[in-house]
């Protein structure tokens, strides 16, 4: 199953792998006890062996799923440029704090979302997303994208914002800079929400635990951050 | 080296403006967790030989994930070259199956009649424990779905499961469609009364699927018992699951949301069990409004849209004081589960350094919890140099009158690398006596022992840490739990397997300290469920206190030479009646005078009342 590919780097890490993990027998060690899978309430188990337990654990993906790791990819990117603003022109520290909190989650999980993309062999980005890897810049919002007027006020995906208001963002400062910069971040976060409530919404989406696992803690950090945002909104 | 100098300012202006308390300074000003680098942040990479350190503890033994549990091909290669990524996609549309790192993961434990049951998203797996030697595998169930948090009662095993590839019949097929019949989300009842036929008796759906449960016994019928099931997934449809819909209070007053689920089960007929209440535990003491917590400043002024704290990640409870303690995403709250079936909120906290509430550790007492924040969810690398040390770490509270105060944070102090998932995680105590011990999963940080005795001031006191599953990418491993069960600790590690880890002494904890806690030995453990521990009277617990005594410089040392004399006839059989007498008699003194510690003078009543005891059984 890990032949054919005539690649000594992957074929000696799987290899490897292999070999540590089946490294370990003792002569005097006594059969592993039966894997059961068990039926429904009140139904019989059957018993596995240990290949089909493994392949049990297989889980598959959607297009949606690659959709929203290609996209929420771009998402966070935004969030961080935003970040990067308030370095330079926010004032409050109560801001710059949180702010440092979420560049530090967005960065991490933007990592992780190219790691399972690119662990699969797919493409970072689909077609039509903008140049490179860097199209948090609404102002190449695809090619597809009729009129300078719409796409400068259409953002890019649920709660990003547009250019016209990423441009009112860099140009403010101070205390404005900091309304801003709350107001536009409860709106880009409750996009991530809607983007993860749409995923959910499709059929089979999110079979692999990984990929569920990270969409329920984008609603759980972002969720909490959506909360703290408010609260220091309210109160600048 | 990071010192974080900014805690007060940050928490002092939010502090005023919340109706609950965030952390804040006592007397003596609060000193906020430092993380730097130390023999952790630089050990050598590897998924089963990996570089090691260890400070405090030894490890025993190193299990494998058992047959059926692990795939060779979890750890995923990335591809280097074109070929290489040909070739993938290649077996990719070959095999549409693909392999996922956290399908296996082995997660929570319990323990029961000298049987370690170790969860995971694929099922669970069981090993006998009650001897001297490696835990030995005794059964193991494939039953998908994640993410297998588990708890144990006589013959029946609870299991959460969350994800939408759950079903009824343990299938792997997965559920497809937004509506499936098979599919299942909530509380699995196994019978395990027959180890080689575990069945499945009962599958108890809820509308957010089941990311944690806890037990809660009955005040006073043996025969009932009650889970809390805490929900964390998006609500199921209406069509799958009449009893469940979705969206905000104010739009849907009936929405799943805001609730934890109370399924009773009567031991007798566990097929029966049922949801009897999804109590709304965030409602506003005073207006009744379902969203009660949400707000963080002044009232009424946040939009309605958005409501965070609307379930509970983990609630721990301590039935004994009649108490739960609930991390519930943007809060930790504290209820009073005196009437099981409906837990009433007695008090919240906020604080704006936790991003994510995840679980709740009470102290021996009941008097302080550790809360935890999962920031990240646990697939992040926030153990860096980068990240704060109050982010992604404990908050230590204390139940002060009645409500919760936040004293302050710790975090794992060695610095973890980028490829290294690590946050604060689940553990337990570690039953020394006259101190608040916590054993803990940092994931990829490895294991930590904070001492917590002062709330104010957490320190770590033991450590045990691998290196990087890999070191090129982040891979998703390390441990999930880490708990003290009957002598040993065990620690679930996501890819490795099942680590056993055995306290050695070292200048933070004495071999008494140890041989106390070892001591400790009881037939059930579900962590979440706490119960209180009580030593038996024996030397080794006076001599713990007496370690610690002499340790913090409580007693001098011609004291300590006249109880340690005392002990020691003790140890031989014979102890000497007005010899403990005398030093019962300067020990009630000195705990009065002047200058002594609130905590060393506790210490030294406890002593005195274990040296009295004993000598009371000889006459």
């Amino acid at each position: 199953m890990f032949g054919g590919f005539g690649l000594p780097h992957l074929l000696g890490i799987v290899v490897g792998a292999l070999s540590l993990f089946f490294q370990d027998p003792v002569a005097s060690e006594p059969a592993s006890p039966p894997i059961f899978q068990p039926g429904a309430p009140g139904q019989p188990a059957r018993i596995l062996t240990a290949t089909e337990a493994v392949s049990m654990g297989r889980t598959t993906f959607t297009e949606g799923d690659v959709r929203f790791m290609q996209h929420m990819i771009v998402h966070h990117a935004q969030a961080v440029e935003m970040v990067a603003l308030l370095e330079t022109r926010g004032a409050s520290p109560v801001v710059r704090a949180l702010g440092r909190r979420i560049a530090l989650s967005q960065e991490s999980e933007m990592a992780l979302m190219r790691d399972w993309l690119a662990g699969r062999g797919l493409p970072l980005e689909m077609p039509g997303m903008g140049a490179g890897g860097h199209s948090a810049h609404g102002a190449h919002a695809g090619h597809d994208m009729a009129g300078h007027n719409m796409a400068d006020d259409q953002p890019l995906m649920p709660g990003m914002l547009s250019p016209a208001q990423m441009r009112a963002l860099a140009a403010a400062s101070g205390a404005e800079f900091d309304r801003l910069f709350l107001e536009g971040m409860i709106q880009h976060h409750r996009g991530a929400l809607d983007m993860v409530d749409e995923l959910m919404s499709e059929p089979d989406a999110a079979n692999d635990p990984v990929l569920s696992g990270f969409a329920a803690s984008v609603v759980a950090d972002q969720s909490a951050e959506i909360l703290r945002m408010q609260s220091v909104l309210s109160d600048l | 080296m990071f010192v974080r100098n900014a805690l007060l300012s940050s928490a002092a202006v939010l502090a005023v403006l919340t109706a609950s308390t965030a952390v804040q300074a006592q007397n003596a000003p609060v000193q906020p967790p430092s993380v730097g680098v130390d023999e952790r942040s630089t050990l050598s990479p590897g998924i089963a030989d990996a570089g090691q350190a260890s400070a405090g503890m030894v490890l025993e033994h190193a299990m494998r994930a058992p047959p059926g549990f692990y795939d060779p091909e979890t750890i995923f290669v990335v591809p280097q070259t074109q070929e290489e990524a040909n070739a993938m996609m290649e077996r990719m549309r070959s095999d549409p199956n693909r392999f996922s790192p956290l399908a296996l993961a082995n997660t929570d434990m319990a323990l029961s009649d000298g049987k370690l049951f170790v969860g995971s998203f694929h099922g669970f797996n069981a090993y006998d424990v009650s001897g001297d030697g490696a835990p030995q595998l005794v059964m193991s169930v494939v039953c998908p779905g994640g993410q297998g948090d588990l708890s144990v009662h006589g013959n029946l095993l609870f299991m959460s499961v969350e994800e939408n590839r759950g079903r009824l019949d343990c299938g792997s097929s997965g559920a497809d469609g937004q509506i499936n019949a098979e599919r299942f989300r909530g509380i699995r009842i196994f019978d395990i009364s027959d180890m080689s036929a575990p069945t499945q008796v009962a599958a108890i759906q809820t509308c957010r699927g089941s990311h944690t449960h806890t037990q809660v016994p009955h005040p006073t019928d043996p025969n009932i018992l009650y889970i809390y099931n805490s929900g964390a997934a998006n609500v199921r449809k209406t069509g799958e699951l009449s009893i469940c819909s979705d969206g905000q209070p104010t739009r849907n007053p009936e929405t799943a949301l805001f609730s934890i689920d109370v399924i009773k089960v009567d031991l007798t007929r566990p097929q029966d069990a049922a949801i009897v209440n999804r109590p709304r535990i965030f409602a506003d003491r005073d207006t009744g409004r379902v969203a009660g917590l949400w707000t963080g400043g002044r009232m009424g002024v946040a939009s309605q849209e958005t409501a965070p704290t609307n379930h509970c990640h983990d609630i721990t409870v301590f039935p004994e004081i009649s108490r739960a303690a609930g991390a519930c995403s943007g809060n930790g709250i504290l209820l009073d589960i005196s009437d099981p079936e409906n837990p009433q909120r007695v008090s919240d906290l906020f604080d704006p350094d936790m991003a994510y509430w995840h679980s709740a550790t009470f102290d021996n007492t009941g008097e302080k919890i550790v809360f935890t924040d999962e920031w990240g969810g646990g697939g992040g690398a926030h153990c860096t140099a980068n990240d704060p040390a109050t982010w992604g770490a404990n908050l230590i509270a204390t139940v002060t009158n009645g409500r919760l105060v936040g004293r302050n944070f710790f975090k794992l102090p060695g610095v973890q690398g980028a490829t290294e998932n690590c946050v604060a995680h689940n553990g337990n105590l570690i039953p020394v006596p006259g101190r608040d011990l916590m054993i803990q999963a940092w994931y990829q940080g490895g294991l930590s022992v904070m001492d917590f005795t002062d709330p104010a001031r957490p320190v770590e006191i033991a450590y045990f840490d691998r290196g990087a599953l890999n070191a090129e990418k982040l891979t998703i491993g390390g441990s999930w739990s880490a708990y003290w069960l009957n002598g040993r600790i065990y620690s679930s590690e996501i890819a490795r397997g099942l680590d056993v880890l055995r306290l050695v002494p070292s200048d933070h904890l004495s071999a008494a300290e140890i041989a106390a806690a070892e001591s400790v030995k009881l037939d059930v453990i579900n962590p979440q469920t706490q119960t209180r521990v009580v030593w038996a009277n024996t030397p080794d617990v006076a001599t713990a206190y007496m370690d610690q005594l002499v340790r913090s410089g409580g007693i001098d040392a011609a004291l300590a030479q006249q109880i340690s004399a005392v002990i020691e006839g003790w140890r031989a059989g014979e102890i000497d009646p007005l010899a403990a007498a005398s030093v019962v008699a300067s020990l009630a003194v000195t705990a009065e005078t002047q200058g002594v510690t609130p905590l060393a003078a506790r210490r030294m009543k406890a002593l005195a009342e274990v040296l009295a005891r004993a000598t009371e059984n000889v006459a």
